[in-house]
């Protein structure tokens, strides 16, 4: 099952934390019933946000070793760029940079995003990569066509420093066929257009489709955000790993080279999505706004326009955050157009995952159905969803703004 | 219980059967054990020294060091049985065997899943896993 080289870094030839390394590897493989691991060209690491000392002792444990392929690091707990927006305390701020300086020292990039395929890395259609992450994992497989188990804390170093991974799951042909296929088709075709239903529309796959593989039909066109939006909520409410948008997604040209004749269809209506509308704003109270969040998986280049469009130039009342990645921010160069209004650009992190928003202001609004999902239990707040357009107009009024007709 | 080990260990205790997968990550504080994720069935319930019982584990990968740090401190389940085999789930306990030995939290599949959901409680023994 081993190659050569896989047993010598496993019995400690290449050193103590390769073998580690390769433990982490060889009991993952164990685990997924993997018969032989396979070369991986790039690696997403998540373990740099920082989770409890844990991940400090992982970390350590590996000083010295060094990565063997590209790798960058997803977000961290950190805002190095604005680093006054973090209330955590001194001491949990001395161990998250740490854990950051671990890695970097470990060789890979500083790049602090969740989205690293927006202005750093594109891998290839069929390249084997070992990517954290579970927005990032879903958008490689999915929209851009390369492989990558859904990899977490540890294994995303583990595969980082040996260059291998087990031979399982979405990295193989037979796990990226459709097991359930989701027919949109009965919608409007204008709702099909907005960001809010594909989140919504997330949201309903991820909770359906327990281990398969979901593929979507009924859907023209989508925007890379989209999908990204799409990927991100079914990897929230499920265990999405791929999907597959029939005529859209790259390995899905057709429904059936993807599906199986047989595949069950679950035909999404109207009332789903509301229904799913429903259950994430369940707990908020809408009449007390804090905050509003954007940017959830890190916004590109194009949503930061959209945003800025949507103010028109308004100040803003209540706080809103947009989150993103250092690299797309720099390439964008707009930043003081949106802080000139008084939107908190976010970087390196995100309001969700670190203590940024004071829990006792009230709740939040979002159009990232990840946020709403975890925010409740990361960080003590609860969600309302909207649109990106309703969760600015909420902003600028300093109260709650729905336009329920303009996306469902 | 008929096991198939993914982290090997032993442990014992009354089960904690969940009614739906569970994230640790924003699903269990690791400084008390609870589910604090809002919108499962069983907000608030305590997870530590418990045989926990699961379908499978769910949603986001930084779920593995969650269950480190609950490990790690103490808070975690005494064993986690599931319906089938969660790579995340295997990898936080893994990683904590590494790094805290004295420390280990078994995670298996049950061979018969709906039988171990009916269990007040289990014992996991790697040696034997037909008892």
């Amino acid at each position: 099952m081993l190659s050569d080289a896989d047993q010598a870094m496993l019995h400690g030839e290449t050193g103590p934390h390769v073998a580690l390394a390769m433990r982490i590897v060889t009991g993952l493989a164990a685990a997924s019933s993997a018969r032989f691991l396979l070369d991986i060209s790039r690696a997403h690491i998540d373990g740099c946000l920082y989770n409890g000392q844990a991940s400090l002792d992982f970390a350590n444990r590996l000083s010295g070793v060094q990565v063997t392929v590209p790798t960058t690091l997803n977000v961290s707990s950190l805002d190095l760029l604005h680093p006054d927006l973090i209330q955590s305390t001194p001491e949990t701020q001395r161990r998250a940079r740490a854990l950051m300086d671990a890695y970097t020292s470990m060789g890979a990039q500083p790049t602090w995003t969740c989205a690293p395929y927006q202005a750093l890395v594109r891998p290839a259609f069929g390249e084997q990569i070992a990517w954290a992450e579970s927005s990032a994992v879903v958008f490689a497989n999915s929209v851009l066509g390369a492989r990558t188990d859904r990899y977490g804390d540890f294994i995303d170093a583990a595969a980082a420093i040996t260059g291998r991974a087990p031979a399982a799951g979405l990295h193989l042909d037979e796990n990226r066929q459709a097991g359930v296929v989701f027919d949109v088709a009965a919608l409007s075709t204008d709702l099909k257009k907005r960001d809010a239903f594909f989140a919504m529309l997330g949201l309903i796959i991820g909770s359906r489709s327990g281990k398969r593989v979901p593929a979507v039909v009924g859907i023209d066109e989508a925007t890379e955000d989209q999908l990204k939006t799409l990927g991100a909520a079914a990897a929230s409410s499920g265990s999405v790993g791929l999907f597959h948008v029939v005529g859209v997604t790259p390995e899905a040209l057709t429904l059936r080279d993807v599906a199986p004749a047989d595949s069950p269809i679950v035909e999404v209506d109207g009332e789903m999505l509301r229904i799913a509308r429903q259950q994430v704003n369940a707990g908020a109270d809408s009449s007390r706004l804090g905050s509003v969040h954007l940017g959830t998986p890190h916004y590109s280049s194009n949503q930061l326009d959209a945003v800025l469009a949507a103010l028109a130039r308004r100040a803003v009342k209540l706080n809103l955050y947009v989150s993103t990645g250092r690299d797309v921010l720099v390439r964008w160069g707009k930043a003081d157009l949106l802080t000139e209004l008084g939107v908190t650009i976010v970087t390196d992190t995100c309001t969700y995952v670190t203590s940024i928003v004071d829990p006792t202001t009230g709740s939040a609004m979002t159009d990232s159905a990840k946020w709403a999902y975890y925010a409740p239990g990361n960080i003590g707040v609860r969600a309302l969803f909207g649109s990106m357009e309703e969760c600015v107009e909420t902003a600028v009024a300093g109260h709650l703004v729905e336009r329920n007709d303009q996306w469902i | 219980m008929d096991l198939t080990f993914l982290v090997s260990g032993h442990a014992s205790g009354p089960t904690l059967v969940l009614d739906q997968p569970l994230s640790f990550w924003g699903g269990v504080d690791p400084a008390t054990g609870t589910i604090i994720d809002a919108a499962h069935p069983q907000l608030g319930v305590a997870i530590t020294g418990r045989i926990l019982v699961m379908p499978s584990g769910r949603g986001s990968s930084s779920a593995s060091s969650v269950l480190a740090e609950c490990i790690r401190s103490g808070t975690a389940p005494a064993g986690i049985v599931l319906g089938e085999a969660d790579p995340i789930v295997a990898l936080g306990a893994l990683v904590a065997k590494e790094l805290y030995p004295d420390r280990v939290c078994p995670v298996a599949v049950a061979a018969d899943y709906p039988a171990a959901t009916r269990t007040e409680s289990i014992t996991m023994d790697p040696n034997h896993t037909n008892g």
